[in-house]
């Protein structure tokens, strides 16, 4: 009995792998004006972030597009540089170091991600071999036997056969280029992988067998995973905790079990009402009309869902709630979220 | 229940340099005015297929080999270029997955619907652009009349989808094919996206052909569901009844692949093998037979439907 180690309630708190404290990131549009006018309008993409992983934790990361899931993984892959906040790995700060040095620090290794379509991410011109061989040679400096004796332990574990490894990206099917696509990002043994959509391009079978691989290797390689994905039902199966983000902000965290079986979040709320179920469409489901709001300079004292809310009142246009702890170790940003039944 | 769109034994072929692609075998279907039917089946499963050769779009590799459709008793197999030009957009539209690549990049939203009607409905410029701005306000784009002049970049992917539903139905067609139509959307413009066609379906009692590959939303939004394999329907029931008592062993491993939101993991099975090699000029009889484990020796034989019911046929020798 695997695979439902998941969902088992262990407490990850004491030990964190990833402790991310206050993270912003805002991108500048085009400057208004001459030789320092006006400041540039901001992109508020990602807004006050904090939250710990665990060692050994699957994390999911759920929202909206748009919200942030994308620039926070790139933040804690260390690809872009934060505008404020603090980002400890290892009990490392991580942040202040600028992007392009960390792309040689030795804990590149230990971040590693794995990409949305892997035959999108894969050089085209690479073989396989080559794919996972990359990090490898650029990161641990192997070469020659002990390389690709490491290439070859590497897609073993992800269950691709060897000789597939002199294949191309476009002649291997998706399961196969999803499972390159992760055996690149395991082969420098990293402590965190960060998941950005893994199965999102899959059939279902397909996905079913990556799922597992991605369990298995959480299992063997004692790996801690962040996981973004839009596919709840996904979310569900494969993670501990899960953290919901609505334009930029953290609007619920929680064991993904409870957040999903009783969102406190009327956001939560809304984003499970409209994930299709194959016990067909519930009477009266919540309906989340409308578009999030612009996610330029947001008004720093207003809920950034009030207006698309279905529970909020004035309050909320004038006062931003704050991500409040409820028992359970959970957590909400809501001025009326209550207690858990 | 009159058949909007009547299928029978319809074949599409694919001619490429590596051999004939046998895409659609014999493939039979009705849809009923007002119906939501849904097509699923896995990635080269022939749904998509059904949809261009059904309304003429196939490429020109791809011919109909054999079969009819006839829609509202036009057969389509028969029509000339210049027949089909006129039913696709009046009589039948289309909406298609990424709609911002679908719409022409380069054209205000609204002249593209106002575009559609005078092409079909022969209304004058100001009564098309006025046709426009109601359609936009149909589909629930707020501020229709200012949205009028807008370009595909400047809305969201929902947006763009709802602008793409208005162009399929100003005509008001009487069949609706919407293939992946919220596919790389959010769960919650999906939800309201197909609140959309759902409601103006009932409306104009629109027949609408669902294609996805998510059973989940199949079930949510089709009273009937077609399962698709390897070019063959494999079963055909009531959404309720086939979700309920699947009988096909593809359909049961489909569902039994599909991610609930009470089962975990260790309660989801891949399904084994893959699709068969669709060039091959040997192709079984059961197309999914291979990859079986309830075949039978009388397999080998030809396919037959077997009804199990009045509303669920199933094509298999040995269903569950």
């Amino acid at each position: 009995m695997t695979g439902q180690i998941g969902n088992a309630p262990r407490d990850f708190a004491a030990d964190p792998l990833l402790d991310v404290a206050e993270l912003s990131k805002r991108f500048p549009l085009a400057r208004r004006g001459w030789l320092g006018g006006r400041a540039p309008a901001m992109v508020h993409a990602v807004d006050d972030v904090s939250f710990t992983l665990g060692r050994g934790e699957t994390l999911g990361l759920v929202g909206e597009s748009g919200c942030g899931k994308s620039t926070l993984v790139r933040l804690i892959a260390r690809l872009t540089d934060p505008t404020s906040g603090s980002i400890r790995f290892n009990a490392r700060e991580l942040a202040a170091l600028p992007a392009r040095d960390f792309a040689r620090d030795a804990d590149r290794a230990r971040i590693q991600i794995v990409f949305q379509d892997a035959g999108e991410s894969i050089n085209p011109r690479f073989t396989a071999a080559d794919a996972i061989a990359d990090p490898l040679r650029k990161l641990r400096g192997l070469r020659g036997a002990a390389l690709q004796a490491k290439v070859a332990e590497a897609a073993t574990l992800c269950g691709l056969p060897l000789e597939l490894l002199d294949r191309f990206p476009h002649q291997l099917s998706g399961g196969q280029r999803a499972r390159v696509g992760i055996a690149r990002a395991i082969a420098p043994r990293p402590d965190l992988l960060v998941l950005d959509e893994p199965t999102a391009a899959l059939d279902v079978s397909v996905q079913v067998t990556i799922l597992q691989l991605l369990v298995t290797l959480r299992e063997t390689l004692g790996i801690s995973y962040v996981f973004v994905s839009h596919d709840l039902n996904v979310v569900r199966l494969l993670c501990d905790r899960v953290v919901v983000m609505y334009l930029g902000r953290i609007v619920e965290v929680g064991p993904a079990r409870a957040v999903f079986d009783n969102p406190l979040h009327p956001y939560t709320r809304g984003l499970i009402a409209a994930v299709p179920r194959l016990d067909g469409l519930r009477a009266g489901g919540l309906r989340l009309a409308g578009d999030p709001k612009s996610p330029i300079d947001p008004d720093p004292h207003a809920c950034r869902f009030h207006g698309r809310c279905p529970v909020g009142t004035d309050r909320c246009g004038t006062e931003m709630p704050a991500l409040r702890r409820f028992p359970g170790s959970r957590q909400a940003a809501c001025h009326f979220a209550t207690e858990p039944a | 229940m009159t058949a909007i769109l009547d299928v029978r034994d319809f074949s599409v072929e694919f001619r490429t340099r590596s051999g004939i692609v046998h895409a659609l075998d014999r493939i039979s279907f009705q849809v009923a005015r007002g119906e939501t039917m849904a097509l699923v089946g896995e990635s080269g499963s022939g749904k998509s297929v059904t949809a261009y050769a059904l309304l003429g779009l196939l490429d020109a590799a791809g011919r109909i080999t054999g079969g009819s459709a006839t829609l509202e008793g036009v057969e389509l197999t028969q029509a000339s270029p210049k027949e089909l030009a006129r039913i696709r957009g009046a009589r039948a539209a289309m909406i298609f997955q990424n709609p911002r690549a679908a719409l022409n990049p380069i054209r205000p939203i609204g002249r593209q619907i106002a575009d559609v009607v005078r092409r079909h409905a022969g209304l004058s410029r100001r009564d098309a652009d006025a046709r426009a701005v109601e359609m936009l306000r149909e589909v629930g784009i707020p501020d229709p009349a200012r949205r009028f002049a807008a370009y595909p970049f400047e809305l969201s992917g929902g947006m763009c989808q709802r602008v793409m539903i208005a162009i399929a139905v100003a005509t008001r067609p009487a069949l609706l094919i919407a293939d992946e139509p919220t596919t790389g959307l959010d769960v919650t413009t999906q939800a309201v996206v197909m609140d959309i066609i759902q409601s103006l379906a009932a409306e104009t009692g629109m027949a609408t052909i669902l294609i996805t590959h998510d059973l989940a939303l199949a079930a949510e939004r089709s009273g009937r569901i077609a399962v698709m394999h390897a070019g063959h329907i494999v079963e055909d029931a009531v959404t309720a009844e086939l979700l309920a008592h699947p009988r096909h062993p593809y359909t049961r491993r489909l569902l039994a692949a599909t991610p609930t939101a009470a089962g975990g993991l260790a309660d989801l099975r891949a399904i084994p093998g893959s699709l068969p090699d669709l060039r091959r000029t040997d192709l079984p009889p059961c197309r999914f037979a291979a990859r079986c484990e309830q075949r039978l020796p009388a397999c080998e034989a030809p396919m037959a439907w077997r009804h199990l019911a009045p509303a669920h046929r199933v094509a298999c020798w040995n269903p569950a």
